[in-house]
């Protein structure tokens, strides 16, 4: 049982643990930490397009910096280690072991974190997240280039090593009396999402040395002046980080897994189900990375193959939406916050989901491409679904590790507002991309539907910034001076919790 | 695995496949038709660079910024660029296809009505890449 605040040990002692419930708040902790300077960004921006003509930031170089290292800090410095945190936490009581199946390994999978981030955060690089070259190779200023290079080679790393982890952990060191089909749905996901980074990484490893030597003179290979072609780039990293939004999705999906059944007091609809939506997706997720490049001028036949790859991944998260709806259906439902952000969660993952169909479409794709049409797309997966999920998730996980309750009130106001918010910025930035306004833009010409969307969708991004002020006042207070949780079932909803207050940490003995 | 039956769930998917099958039909059908470019189009050769277009009719003129054309004929755009990846985009006409530097990628179009219209760079270029905008006058035919 992890009661780091009613049992205080000194800070060195979880720093140099390699107990998973510590890696795990470490993750947690440092995933937080990301989340609050990457949402500030993206504040920041959004201010910035609130009128056309510079506002807060003071030219474009800035403004550049800032949406690259927004991006690429939630999803490789928020998203990732959340959900290391909770597969920390979470996955090797779920399979009845006494910790993760190697300790050692897992800490050092977390301490390549903080390094990468830094270099990532002091370097501030302005070529966005997917560094496409040739600009990151001929134009992209150094060292910032340089050194978010070697940030994501140091965080692709981290990651192998993390799945390593997990996929010997669930696989090896299951209990005996356990088959593979009595694994929670929850570890499933994570069986899945690191198998997708054993094959999807090493590509996008490849393609950053590549990009570095490029970079320094002595290789051609994405360079056109030496001969090299940057559409070899874009096939390289999108094999990656096609199959990637998978990893990022499963454990989100994996958590609701968790809270819908719990708090709709029925067990899940269908278990197979599930477990065969998460093994389709990480396969699939592999025939779809060049629907992100209709427009680099692909010939008729190769869009077509990649729209109906992309197209094949729908019925798969279909089917998890259906799970989740199935098993609410007649339920005993205790809308307690986890569970409303769950909720909220798939009604956001449906929009996305129904977003994603008209960008596969061919002809649809030259409407949507590089315009904030995307910006809102990935956007409701990321937040809408991803966020929303991981979220909801730390609300429930919120008294196994502190022995406390959160402020139950300020949960609801913080999901209400959030979910207004994202509504509000996502949706209309869909509509913003039909009206024509391209992504990655620092200013914008004084278009009157241009101004009033930017204008809705700043709103929306500043109503989830406060209720972000208040989850953060909720957690720290909490925290410390929340009501003590009643630890067998701090929800009032009964059944068997995966809650391991089983789980020994040597520490506290 | 649990004892209920599963068709409500079979019938679902069926339900997301047809749908599936039907948007890949109609987005194949009219992909073919808009990529099929029309004979006797007249061929403009677009530069993009950081940060400007730069338009090269088939008589040798050329404009920066600027493209003019005639309502009712045919255009074939051939695209290219001097330094990095720009993208050409008039979104009234839902043209866009990227400038890549040692590549020619073609998109076409037939403008409609006299006007204006924005041109655009969608594929993040660099410092000015927000500013890379020209204007398309479409006009009456000359003769």
């Amino acid at each position: 049982m992890v009661l780091e605040l009613q049992k205080p040990r000194p800070i060195w002692q979880i720093m140099f643990s390699t107990h998973h419930t510590d890696v795990g708040l470490l993750y947690l902790i440092t995933s937080l930490a990301f989340l609050f300077l990457g949402g500030s960004l993206a504040l920041a921006i959004r201010a910035e397009l609130f009128l056309p003509g510079a506002q807060i930031i003071g030219d474009a170089m800035t403004f550049n910096r800032i949406f690259t290292v927004h991006g690429t800090t939630l999803i490789f410095l928020f998203i990732l280690p959340f959900a290391s945190s909770v597969g920390n936490y979470f996955v090797p009581i779920m399979i009845r072991y006494k910790d993760m199946a190697y300790p050692k390994l897992n800490a050092i999978a977390f301490w390549m974190i903080p390094p990468a981030g830094a270099l990532i955060w002091l370097g501030f690089a302005d070529f966005t997240w997917y560094a496409t070259p040739p600009y990151s190779i001929i134009s992209a200023p150094g060292p910032a280039a340089d050194m978010w290079i070697f940030g994501l080679k140091i965080l692709g790393i981290s990651s192998v090593l993390g799945a390593i982890n997990f996929i010997v952990t669930i696989l090896k060191c299951k209990h005996p009396d356990m088959s593979i089909g009595q694994v929670p749905l929850l570890a499933w996901s994570f069986l899945s999402s690191s198998l997708i980074i054993l094959v999807a990484i090493p590509t996008f490893a490849a393609a950053l040395l590549m990009l570095l030597t490029d970079r320094l003179g002595v290789s051609g290979f994405f360079n056109p002046a030496m001969g090299g072609d940057p559409i070899a780039y874009a096939h390289l990293f999108w094999f990656t980080f096609h199959p990637e939004v998978y990893v990022l999705v499963i454990p989100a999906i994996g958590m609701m897994y968790e809270i819908i059944p719990r708090f709709s007091r029925k067990p899940i609809y269908s278990y197979n189900s599930g477990v065969f939506a998460f093994v389709l997706l990480s396969i699939v997720g592999f025939s779809s990375w060049a629907h992100h490049m209709y427009a680099t001028g692909m010939s008729f036949t190769e869009k077509t193959v990649f729209m109906v790859g992309t197209l094949a991944a729908v019925p798969a998260s279909a089917m998890h939406v259906f799970n989740f709806i199935a098993t609410m259906w007649n339920g005993r439902i205790k809308f307690s916050t986890p569970m409303m952000w769950a909720v909220g969660g798939i009604a956001l993952f449906f929009s996305a989901g129904a977003g994603g169909v008209a960008n596969a479409a061919m002809p649809l794709d030259f409407t949507t491409h590089d315009t904030y049409w995307v910006v809102g797309h990935f956007h409701l997966f990321v937040m809408g679904t991803i966020a929303f999920g991981s979220i909801g998730f730390l609300y429930y996980m919120f008294p196994y590790v502190t022995g406390r309750m959160y402020n139950e009130k300020m949960g609801k106001i913080h999901f209400v507002m959030s979910f207004v918010g994202t509504v509000l910025v996502f949706f209309t930035q869909h509509v913003l991309g039909l009206y024509g306004m391209p992504r990655r833009v620092f200013d914008y010409p004084p278009i009157p539907e241009w101004i009033a969307m930017n204008q809705i969708a700043t709103v929306g991004a500043m109503i989830i910034g406060v209720s972000m002020v208040i989850f953060l006042a909720n957690m720290i207070y909490s925290s410390g001076k929340g009501k003590l949780a009643n630890t067998e079932d701090p929800f009032g909803v009964g059944g068997k919790y995966y809650y391991p207050f089983e789980a020994k940490n040597p520490h506290h003995d | 695995m649990s004892g209920h039956s599963n068709w409500p769930e079979w019938i679902y998917i069926g339900v997301v496949v047809a749908l599936m099958v039907w948007v890949g039909a109609e987005a194949w059908e009219a992909e073919r038709l808009v990529e099929h470019v029309p004979e006797g189009a007249e061929t403009i050769v677009v530069t993009g660079q950081q940060w400007f277009w730069t338009f090269e009719h088939e008589d040798g003129t050329k404009e920066i910024g600027e493209l003019h054309v005639e309502v009712g004929k045919a255009y074939k755009f051939e695209i290219v660029s001097k330094d990095v990846n720009h993208s050409f985009n008039i979104h009234d006409y839902v043209v866009l296809m990227d400038a890549i530097p040692g590549r020619v990628n073609t998109v076409w179009f037939a403008p409609t009505e006299v006007g204006q219209h924005d041109i655009q760079c969608r594929e993040y270029c660099g410092l000015i890449h927000y500013n890379m905008r020209g204007t398309l006058y479409v006009e009456a035919p000359s003769s």
